[in-house]
């Protein structure tokens, strides 16, 4: 067994290792860091096939932005997890019962057939070996695949409009930051200079609420 | 310089939509946030609509391929395209005076609207695996948003959910469906894959049968066919009914338009495998529909049951796997179309004290006050039972012949006890109209619903004189997916 084997079986076993903990752990914190530990074996085997953008890709999407959202969510949201585990419980025997018959006619139809020997049609053409990663896929994003590249930017571009539909609401009677009034303060506009008689108390010059 | 626009030309509707509506969404976001405001951003989508389908029209003829195949622009495409925008057009008129009474209109209501066309428009035009998949989630996102849309109502924040996590699980089952797929010809375009389909034995290469059931199932979720139809009363009843008038008609073409496509196209050599699978979901979907929608008292469950029986007759067509097939499709969902945009129109009417109602028990007595609506409520719901000589029965024809003449025999006789048992509830709503005693009047109908009622309900009524170059028209589109 060459290193690159080896290699090979250690990040998988860790991240299918990895990936049933996300789902059988109790602490939901523990399942998303055991998801984000699934997303480096994964970028670790891409490195391993020599697509080094990609992993790095997502390292930084999928651990940077997209496990660290999740983390937030499980911490933010008030989900009673034990409540959910009970009714989990509850269907649980059921579920398996079904995943366990659908595992079954999976081997029985997938075991018994043999896996085609040659993959008919074409296979995609080798990348040119003195580009790296990223040329390779630039050089196809903009041409080849722009259609599609410009596609997927209008679905997020969607997507970030649905979000702001659903969720920003513009409340009436909320204080809001004003951060022309406060670069234009000057001393004059800011500082009042009152002379105290002793023993008088100060008037107040301006209200309560603290507007000014 | 020039000729690189030429190139291009096929492209154009879509560029006017995305454009449009870009530049829609600036002028909504620095424009004042009033609900007229709103309403004139709307009536400017509308023209942009219009502007394309124009463009969809002259722009180009014949069939061109762009992107490698991965964007398709025949006659086929063009017809499918001309029935989505329309859809879009009707569902956006009836939300704005309804909107605007709950306060709810806003200029990302079209502006959303206008991407879910331009994903439609991808999906009929896709050529490629991964163009569907764009296409179908440019779609399908801004339909999860517009099932939210009225945010403060529990039942549409729950129909946007319900309908967001089952399209997310059917574009994961798609997307596995498409890597299978992927994996068996070693290119993600239609035609290549039909090449090397073509070449197996299909009942031994399981990864071929297993990406075809996955992707056909994936697109049966979207076009909720029976048994993948189980969020489509929940998502109809929690929406507001404009969106639900969207949701019955636009994407509802643009799905089917996707299937026949991918069918026709990518799977010619294997067609009796996929028969299969079409003429169950075609019976299962035609029966269900019709014996689910008997015991609805909510009108929009009721449409929701019968839009699912609708899609079953128009997979009659395509399950006969031929040019008249096709053509059956075709002329089975532009009929549809037509008749549920009426449909819906006329629920938007029904209204009380500023109250949506949704009960069909409302409809009690309605051609005592208000005769023109129930005339023109009835004579659709006649069309929908499929009653000759109106629109609704050649609709049926088509599709029906097409199943004979390919010997489906089976499939063309459950397709006529569906229509028989579809009849009893479009027939009981005419009852409960003209038959019952009546209830306080609705407000009166406004002028966007009723011009769509008239329109829709003229169509059916008169549509048989100018039916002849229709067919033909809707033939012509079928033979460039057929040859």
């Amino acid at each position: 067994m060459g290193l690159t084997e080896f290699f090979f079986y250690l990040f998988a076993s860790v991240a299918v290792l990895s990936a049933s903990m996300v789902i059988v752990a109790r602490n939901p914190v523990h399942a998303v860091l055991f998801l984000i530990l699934t997303f480096f074996n994964a970028a670790a085997l891409f490195v391993l096939l020599g697509a080094e953008f990609l992993a790095m890709l997502l390292v930084i999407v999928y651990v940077g932005a997209v496990a660290v959202l999740f983390l937030f969510v499980v911490m933010m949201l008030d989900i009673d997890f034990s409540e959910l585990r009970a009714g989990f419980i509850k269907s649980a025997p059921l579920g398996a019962s079904i995943g366990t018959l659908v595992l079954v006619e999976l081997i029985l139809v997938v075991g018994l057939s043999q896996f085609p020997s040659n993959i008919v049609g074409q296979p995609a053409a080798a990348i040119d070996i003195n580009l790296t990663n990223t040329e390779a896929i630039g050089r196809v994003l903009y041409t080849k695949y722009l259609f599609i590249f410009q596609g997927a930017g209008l679905i997020l571009l969607v997507s970030m409009i649905g979000a702001i539909v659903l969720t920003l609401h513009h409340k009436t009677g909320v204080k809001r930051q004003i951060i022309s009034a406060q670069v234009a303060r000057v001393p004059e506009s800011a500082i009042e200079v009152v002379s105290l008689v002793p023993g008088q108390s100060i008037i107040p010059s301006r209200d309560e609420d603290g507007t000014a | 310089m020039s000729e690189s626009f030429v190139t291009y030309a096929p492209m154009l509707p879509e560029f006017i939509i995305i454009l449009g509506a870009i530049v829609l969404l600036m002028y909504g976001v620095f424009g004042s946030e009033t609900q007229t405001e709103a309403v004139n951003v709307g009536w400017l989508s509308i023209i942009v609509l219009i502007t394309a389908t124009v463009a969809l029209l002259w722009a180009v003829d014949g069939s061109q391929s762009l992107f490698l195949g991965a964007f398709k622009n025949d006659s086929f495409a063009r017809f499918m395209k001309i029935l989505a925008i329309a859809g879009s057009i009707c569902a956006l008129m009836l939300a704005f005076d309804d909107f605007s009474d709950h306060g709810i209109m806003k200029f990302e209501y079209p502006v959303l609207v206008m991407f879910a066309t331009a994903g439609m428009m991808v999906m009929i035009s896709a050529g490629d695996l991964i163009a569907l998949y764009i296409g179908l989630e440019l779609q399908s996102l801004a339909l999860y948003v517009m099932a939210a849309y009225r945010r403060d109502s529990v039942r549409s924040s729950e129909a946007g959910l319900k309908y967001f996590v089952l399209g997310a699980l059917s574009s994961g089952i798609l997307l596995y469906g498409a890597s299978l797929l992927y994996g068996f010809a070693g290119s993600t375009d239609f035609q290549v894959i039909a090449n090397a389909a073509k070449g197996t034995d299909a009942s031994v290469n399981l990864w071929l049968i297993f990406g075809l059931v996955f992707l056909m199932v994936g697109i049966s979720f979207k076009i909720s066919a029976v048994p993948f139809h189980m969020w489509t009363p929940d998502v109809y009843e929690g929406s507001a009914t404009p969106v639900t008038a969207f949701f019955a008609t636009a994407p509802k073409v643009a799905a089917i338009a996707l299937l026949v496509r991918v069918s026709m196209s990518a799977f010619p050599g294997i067609a009796p495998q996929w028969q299969q699978i079409i003429t169950f979901i075609a019976i299962a979907s035609m029966l269900f529909g019709a014996f689910a929608a008997i015991g609805q008292t909510n009108i929009k469950r009721l449409m929701a049951y019968s839009s699912i029986s609708n899609v079953g007759f128009a997979l009659v067509g395509l399950a006969a796997n031929t040019a008249e097939g096709v053509q059956g499709v075709l002329i089975y969902m532009s009929i549809y179309v037509v008749m549920t945009l009426g449909v819906f129109a006329s629920i938007v009417c029904m209204r009380r004290d500023g109250q949506s109602l949704e009960d069909i028990h409302e409809l009690s007595g309605l051609a005592k006050n208000n005769l023109p609506l129930a005339f023109g409520l009835m004579i659709l719901m006649f069309s929908l039972a499929g009653i000759p000589p109106l629109v609704g029965f050649f609709a049926k024809y088509h599709v029906l012949l097409a199943a004979v003449q390919a010997e489906l025999y089976g499939l063309a006789i459950f397709g006529v006890l569906a229509s028989v048992i579809g009849a009893y509830y479009y027939l009981r709503i005419i009852k409960i109209m003209f038959f019952d005693d009546s209830r306080d009047p609705f407000q009166p109908v406004r002028f966007n619903p009723g011009v769509i009622i008239l329109t829709s309900a003229l169509l059916m009524l008169v549509g048989v004189t100018i039916l002849g170059p229709f067919v033909d028209a809707a033939l012509i589109a079928a033979r460039t997916l057929t040859l």
